[in-house]
């Protein structure tokens, strides 16, 4: 019975990764990054993997967008084929010789040219990022916050059903971390897609996600997983009891 | 005291001892003529019509060879940076091609291509061939990983790609070899003139130097350092229009 109702879950997902395995080879020897991953992301399902350096999240995000491939297992995509997807990364990776508006609409400038529709999408997703008024600036004019909201709106443009996002606010001040933090939530409730945050901080975890993956070091493993339950917008609940349960619990799980 | 007063200084004392020099050591206009002599060859010789002939010659020259360095030294460049098989064949040669004195193959060049502009031309394109190509091989070779990623996650159309990835990631590194070749191409052409002229700048101050003409000869100089100073930047001033989103475009390199 619970076999069959994994296979319809599998089924239903966006992507299930089918016992994937990750190892590199080094000149000091074979780094074993990922080792049995047994995953499913559901549509719509917000996904947080917490994990301490070296534990090979990255890795597991790189292998998703088509960067690496695993070593053992499949990635198996829930239609068949893979779903628009988009990615932030750690660093925001914007072309110092494109404007704003250009650089959110990349992915469509690196198959051909944009349209007046495209760039007038790229203008809407300025605003929704909280960025009107520098559709045409350059990259190199934008504090770093503003870069990293850049990079998620350029994520945003292919209308992914799969976000992918690899510590896209780790560089930034804690303050402007919280904003951008509280504001994905909102674009994610509104938006309805399915994402994957790779992140060093529970809290952050905690916060956007609907279930936290806790994995370990060397063979990157999963570990533990939480159900995420706190009611949305978790903005306000970032001082509550609960709120501090989920992220002691994780902790403990971490230092394991 | 601003920066620039005391560099229009600098400049002003600097011909008072060439004056006093020559004035006081007694030496032959000859060996040193005194600086408002070369003021009057100068003058002199901007009047004569066929020094613009002579000019145009060497322009010519040296922005032809010039052209070529740029065209074959970013092609050979992007393409030994990319392409590992090409790089491990090619590199001797092109390493060989930098360290032989290239002046000593001008006498190959003339056997070759003749007496006339071709042989100039050539000149002038090996001797900037090298810093375009060295350059544009370092920028293919400097793509930032973490946009060519970028690109590969987007699957990105190669012709797109090198557009707005490649093309932009080198020009830095190009304008700078550039920069380099365009006084490596003046030194070509004049000295190919000096060796097998007929015509040209070069070819002008070598008849100078047979006639005594030692103050023309200084204003054939002052002539080529003239072109060499419009030329770079010239070339330096391409980054504001090139590359207006890198650090360097608003500073001039020397």
């Amino acid at each position: 019975m619970a076999e069959v109702a994994q296979g319809a879950a599998a089924a239903s997902a966006v992507v299930t990764l089918n016992n994937v395995s990750k190892r590199f080879e080094t000149s000091s020897g074979t780094v074993q990054a990922l080792k049995d991953i047994q995953q499913s992301i559901q549509p719509g399902e917000f996904v947080g993997i917490v994990g301490p350096s070296g534990c090979g999240k990255s890795t597991l995000l790189r292998i998703l967008c088509g960067l690496e491939k695993p070593t053992e297992g499949a990635v198996v995509w829930g239609k068949g084929e893979e779903p628009r997807m988009g990615v932030a990364f750690q660093d925001h990776r914007l072309l110092p010789w494109l404007n704003i508006e250009q650089n959110i609409a990349l992915t469509k400038l690196m198959r051909g040219k944009a349209s007046s529709a495209d760039l007038e999408q790229a203008r809407a997703l300025c605003k929704l990022v909280g960025l009107t008024g520098f559709e045409k600036r350059s990259p190199s004019e934008l504090s770093g916050g503003m870069k990293q909201r850049t990079s998620v709106a350029r994520a945003l443009f292919t209308q992914p059903e799969l976000l992918l996002l690899d510590e896209p606010f780790g560089a930034l001040d804690a303050l402007t971390r919280e904003q951008i933090t509280a504001d994905t939530e909102e674009i994610w409730m509104n938006k309805g897609f399915a994402a994957l945050l790779i992140t060093h901080s529970i809290s952050e975890a905690v916060h956007l996600s609907d279930r936290v993956i806790v994995m370990s070091a060397r063979p990157g493993r999963v570990v533990a997983e939480f159900k995420i339950d706190l009611p949305r917008p978790r903005t306000n609940e970032l001082g509550s009891p609960e709120f501090a349960k989920l992220c002691s619990d994780i902790r403990a799980k971490l230092e394991l | 005291m601003g920066k620039l007063a005391i560099q229009i200084g600098a400049v002003i004392g600097f011909f008072l001892l060439w004056k006093g020099y020559v004035h006081f050591g007694e030496v032959s206009p000859l060996v040193l003529p005194p600086p408002e002599q070369v003021l009057t060859a100068l003058i002199r010789l901007l009047q004569d019509p066929e020094t613009y002939y002579h000019l145009y010659i060497t322009l010519m020259e040296c922005v032809g060879g010039f052209l070529f360095a740029i065209i074959f030294g970013t092609l050979i460049g992007q393409v030994l940076g990319r392409v590992a098989i090409l790089d491990t064949i090619f590199k001797p040669f092109v390493i060989a091609l930098q360290v032989t004195p290239k002046v000593a193959l001008i006498p190959l060049f003339i056997v070759w291509f003749g007496f006339g502009l071709e042989s100039k031309i050539i000149v002038s394109a090996v001797l900037g061939f090298f810093p375009v190509f060295a350059n544009s091989y370092l920028g293919a070779k400097s793509v930032d990983r973490g946009l060519a990623e970028v690109f590969a996650v987007g699957r990105a159309k190669q012709s797109r790609r090198f557009r707005l990835l490649v093309i932009p990631s080198s020009l830095p590194y190009i304008l700078t070899g550039m920069e380099m070749a365009i006084v490596l191409s003046i030194i070509g052409a004049v000295v190919a003139e000096f060796v097998a002229g007929t015509r040209g700048l070069g070819f002008l101050a070598m008849h100078k130097l047979n006639e005594l003409e030692v103050d023309t000869l200084f204003a054939v100089v002052l002539v080529l350092a003239t072109i060499g100073f419009t030329l770079y930047f010239a070339v330096g001033s391409l980054r504001k229009f090139l590359i207006p989103w890198h650090e360097s475009a608003n500073k001039v390199t020397l």
